[in-house]
């Protein structure tokens, strides 16, 4: 299907379904209970998830494919926040020409980093990435204030001259983000029982996009471009000598990276249409090659889980705080329940840096194929397990990605 | 020409500061072959000893002071610190004063513990993984570093001020000749500029001069061979790194006063001193020291208002243009060796 | 006129002559060995052919056209292809894959950005390429992953990535370099077999003179970077100067 081979075409498929039916997968406690804080099916959080998922899938492209480790790619996303930001400033609230924007100007700066940057490899074309990435950061904060608004952010304002609309709604507001009169910020509350569903317009126009971002990794992966570029991260030396130039091969995957970066960034300001600086310090690119190490770099779906695993951590793990460790250990003898929450204290609230902090380091050591192998081996591991019927068993249970 | 002279006292503190940190990160890459990105959250935990050392000496007990009342006519509470009581108030005041040189004697068996449990602990296990693997262990180490930091102090600066007689400045200008007031320079600055000098002056001595260091240089040129001869330079390797922990803590700890500490201080430093050992030249010790101090010193002058004027923003981005055109130009840095890492 | 022409090569390290006036003629269809001691500037030579090393003066000309100057890529697609000392393929793929890579390098030239076609859908290639497999009798590790498999089946997969591209001119550096007796002599076999069954011009860089002698048409002996005598594998058995600089050594 979809000129997909079968094992893929059952990832893409799991991913749509994750993809759309995300509002009632992420909200599986009932609002009144206990556990809802829990929930994360809403529009707000929903939208990160799948932006950094796809952020995280092109930087796999990169990084999974050729072994290219980019320390910069923050800068893409940042620049295509501004190109958006910009095109709703001048040209019109809807979000289809900011997107399309902010996915040429990262293409364009992609080419050029890329192209004095992939002249070396390793641990130099790390630091060659960083020093643009900084560099953009640094001038982003200072002298290109006109055009980046320095700290504050570039925002959307009551003057601005929107060619195609209005500067201001007939009540004298500032206009939002639409596709065609469909506002980004609309979202529909759906009670059932217990439950609430969220179902936010901007939601679905970026997982929609995250799907066709999917679709085109998968494309890319299991083309002879992307057995070339396979073939880069596992032997340059090789390589050349069969005739093949590498050069433009991993330029063309670092602008498709890219212009990933800057899609994510576009679709980052539709959402919520202002800019700042933070989005490409270097540490923003960090979080993104946490992504996809901590889900799998190399898989498919590794980057996916990887982002969705971060944002939800960073947004729920951070919302426990002692009050809500002492509901769960109150079965605890007192003694025993402070001891036990005075050592989760440090991983959790404020500290959950701490928490991804270890959990990255531990992938990096006992893990290196991310989450995904994780899954594997504990597939695996069931398999062994019924060892009567294992043919079968073999047969029926796929590896999860790849 | 006092302006330029200004210039460059004023590169110099952070020049100092990328040399030192360079000096340890080319050490453990020469020596190791390892790329470490935890290395800016030594320098960090550096400048937090000289904040733990303070505390430790204004830890302090409650005193009824008779001699003050409070506006309702009680005797007023006040904190004395243990010191006081153990050397005298005069003396006392003087120790907690001189907290931050002393934290040199309290940072470096802390600093080379740190650095010898993060080497058997870790490192050793990464020597044979590829560089990327690396630079994602310890740049995860780094977060979790930073992280324990900001649990116990806090995300908020910590000043940490300067023993007072190295407070304020002084008139530099006047020594060479110049107008008075023209060239102020605080004390501090040059006090760490000598430190600095010593340490490298230090760290090089150790290698020419004793048989532990030709060993290790002997081991930074091959590895193999001096394995080969039956010397144990995996433990060697192991106070190597001890070591470029202790340089990097000690250059942070003289730089509490300059910069109050925070926990993403190494972080912001890491960048910059990558980039230095990188212009200086992948595994060359000179090399590191000349770049850190070639860069700090190029930073001040685009920080002047007359060629800021001329070329906007040039102050932002001038580190990392230099490293650029150098990687491009020269990949194995001013001073770095033929052949190493170049690609 | 050889289908490979060096003419007057000098190549200098500093102070180190590696070649001096080499002269070397690799007639179309043959077998030719270079032999010469340790150091004798073998190595040298064959990375001033593949574009690794520009030569400081003299000429290299391949099939009437020069190849100084050109990068190792663009010598390949020539027509010259390379085997390594050790055997150098892309571990990370499998054996079907390593295949696919030279076929597209022939068909594409040296980049073309095919990113939406899927690999499986090259049906023309896929059977070239297992084709060449079961010339060398790997059809049944088609599925495995490289990095996994035996020294010897690297060897040949090596080959057969070479051999693939149909080559003008096959480049052997010490194709049985620490390799045992019997995989040697299997790797003798096999490059008889790929003589006999097609068009191929190879030139063999080699230490064991088992191997030298079992294939070479033609042999030259370098020592100290100049070719010392060419002759025919027979003559140069019993060449006087040659069991003085080498076999009398190696004796």
């Amino acid at each position: 299907m979809f000129g997909l081979g079968k094992k893929d075409t059952t990832v893409f498929v799991v991913v749509i379904i994750l993809a759309l039916c995300a509002p009632f997968i992420l909200n599986p406690f009932p609002t009144g209970s206990s556990l809802a804080q829990f929930n994360a099916g809403y529009p707000d959080l929903m939208q990160r998830f799948v932006i950094f998922g796809i952020f995280a899938i092109g930087f796999n492209l990169l990084f999974g494919l050729t072994g290219y480790l980019s320390f910069g790619h923050a800068a893409f996303l940042g620049m295509g926040s501004y190109a958006a930001v910009w095109m709703f400033k001048l040209l019109s609230m809807n979000v289809i020409p900011a997107i399309v924007l902010s996915m040429i100007v990262a293409g364009l700066f992609a080419v050029m980093i890329g192209y004095v940057s992939l002249r070396r490899s390793g641990i130099y074309f790390s630091i060659l990435t960083l020093a643009f990435a900084q560099m953009s950061y640094n001038l982003a904060y200072s002298v290109l204030t006109p055009i980046t608004n320095g700290e504050t952010g570039l925002q959307i304002t009551l003057d601005d001259p929107r060619i195609l609309g209005a500067s201001a709604t007939a009540d004298g507001g500032i206009p939002v983000t639409n596709l065609f009169g469909l506002e980004m910020r609309h979202f529909t509350t759906v009670d059932v029982a217990g439950w609430s569903f969220n179902f936010s317009v901007g939601y679905y126009l970026c997982a929609v996009i995250m799907i066709l971002a999917f679709y085109v990794a998968i494309r890319i992966f299991r083309s002879p471009f992307g057995m070339m570029l396979r073939a880069i991260k596992s032997n340059q030396q090789r390589l050349y000598y069969t005739g093949l130039n590498a050069r433009p091969y991993t330029l063309a995957v670092f602008v498709i990276s890219g212009m990933y970066a800057g899609l994510a960034g576009g679709l980052m300001a539709s959402m919520d249409p202002l800019a700042g600086p933070e989005r490409m310090q270097w540490t923003a690119s960090g979080e993104v090659v946490l992504m996809t190490i901590l889900g799998g770099a190399g898989t498919l779906i590794g980057p996916v889980l990887g982002a969705g695993f971060i944002k939800y951590f960073e947004n729920i793990f951070s919302k426990i705080n002692d009050g809500v460790l002492h509901g769960w250990f109150a079965f605890l003898p007192d003694g025993l329940e402070n001891f036990v929450i005075a050592i989760l204290h440090p991983f959790v609230g404020k500290g959950w840096h701490l928490t991804l902090g270890l959990m990255f380091m531990l992938v990096v050591i006992f893990l290196p194929g991310g989450l995904v192998e994780g899954g594997q081996r504990i597939s695996k591991a069931l398999k062994r397990n019924k060892p009567e019927d294992s043919g079968a068993a073999r047969k029926a249970n796929h590896e999860p990605a790849e | 020409m006092d302006a330029i002279i200004l210039q460059i006292l004023n590169g110099l503190d952070k020049g100092s500061a990328y040399a030192l940190i360079a000096l340890g990160l080319t050490l453990i890459f020469g020596t190791l072959g390892v790329v470490n990105f935890a290395h800016g959250a030594l320098f960090m935990i550096g400048a937090f000893c000289a904040v733990t050392l303070n505390r430790i000496l204004t830890l302090s007990h409650q005193v009824v002071d008779e001699s003050r009342k409070d506006f309702l006519g009680n005797p007023l509470k006040v904190d004395v610190p243990y010191v006081n009581d153990w050397f005298g108030e005069a003396a006392g005041a003087t120790i907690i004063d001189w907290s931050v040189p002393l934290a040199i004697l309290f940072s470096i068996p802390v600093m080379i513990a740190i650095g010898v449990i993060m080497e058997r602990g870790l490192i050793k296990h990464f020597y044979r993984r590829p560089h990327a693997d690396q630079i994602l262990v310890t740049f995860g180490l780094a977060i979790v570093l930073q992280e324990i930091i900001k649990y116990f102090y806090g995300a908020n600066p910590i000043p940490t001020p300067a023993p007072d007689v190295f407070r304020g400045s002084f008139d530099f200008g006047v020594l060479l000749g110049f107008d008075p007031n023209v060239i102020i320079y605080p004390y501090w600055r040059l006090v760490y500029f000598g430190f600095a000098a010593l340490i490298v002056g230090a760290v090089f001595a150790f290698l020419q001069f004793t048989t532990f260091g030709m060993v290790v240089r002997a081991g930074m040129a091959d590895r193999e061979t001096v394995g080969l001869l039956g010397i144990n330079i995996d433990r060697r390797f192991t106070i190597m790194f001890g070591l470029a922990a202790a340089v990097a803590g000690l250059a942070g700890v003289m730089y509490a006063p300059i910069n109050s500490p925070n926990y993403h201080m190494g972080m912001d430093f890491l960048v910059l001193s990558f980039v230095v050992v990188v212009v200086g030249g992948m595994g060359s010790l000179p090399g590191a020291v000349l770049a850190g101090f070639v860069l700090g010193v190029l930073e001040s002058f685009a920080s002047m208002n007359e060629i800021k004027s001329i070329l906007p923003g040039i102050d932002q981005i001038i580190i990392y243009l230099v490293a650029i055109i150098i990687l491009l130009t020269r990949p194995r840095g001013l001073m770095g060796r033929k052949g190493v890492m170049e690609d | 006129m050889g289908i490979l022409e060096v003419k007057d090569v000098n190549k200098r390290f500093g102070g180190l002559k590696a070649l001096s006036e080499v002269n070397l003629s690799v007639a179309e269809n043959t077998v030719h060995a270079i032999i010469g001691p340790n150091g004798a500037g073998k190595s040298t030579l064959l990375n001033c052919l593949v574009g690794k090393l520009i030569p400081d003066t003299g000429s290299v000309m391949f099939d009437g056209q020069s190849v100084l100057g050109r990068k190792p890529f663009e010598i390949n697609q020539m027509g010259i292809s390379r085997v390594f000392q050790t055997p150098e393929i892309f571990g990370d793929l499998t054996v079907m894959e390593n295949m696919m890579i030279p076929l597209f390098a022939r068909r594409d030239g040296a980049y073309r950005l095919h990113a939406f076609r899927s690999v499986e859908s090259e049906a023309e290639l896929r059977s070239r390429a297992e084709a060449m497999l079961e010339d060398v009798k790997m059809l049944d590790k088609r599925h495995m992953h490289s990095a996994s498999m035996s020294r010897g089946d690297k060897r040949r997969l090596e080959m057969a990535m070479c051999l693939v591209q149909e080559p003008r001119l096959l480049l052997l550096d010490e194709p049985t370099a620490g390799m045992a007796r019997a995989d040697t002599n299997n790797t003798i076999d096999l490059l008889k077999e790929i003589k006999e069954k097609r068009d191929i011009t190879m030139a063999i860089i080699e230490h064991d003179m088992h191997v030298v002698f079992s294939l070479a048409d033609r042999i030259t002996v370098l020592a100290q970077g100049t070719p010392l005598v060419e002759d025919s594998p027979e003559n140069i058995k019993g060449h006087p100067k040659v069991r003085e600089a080498y076999l009398g050594e190696a004796a």
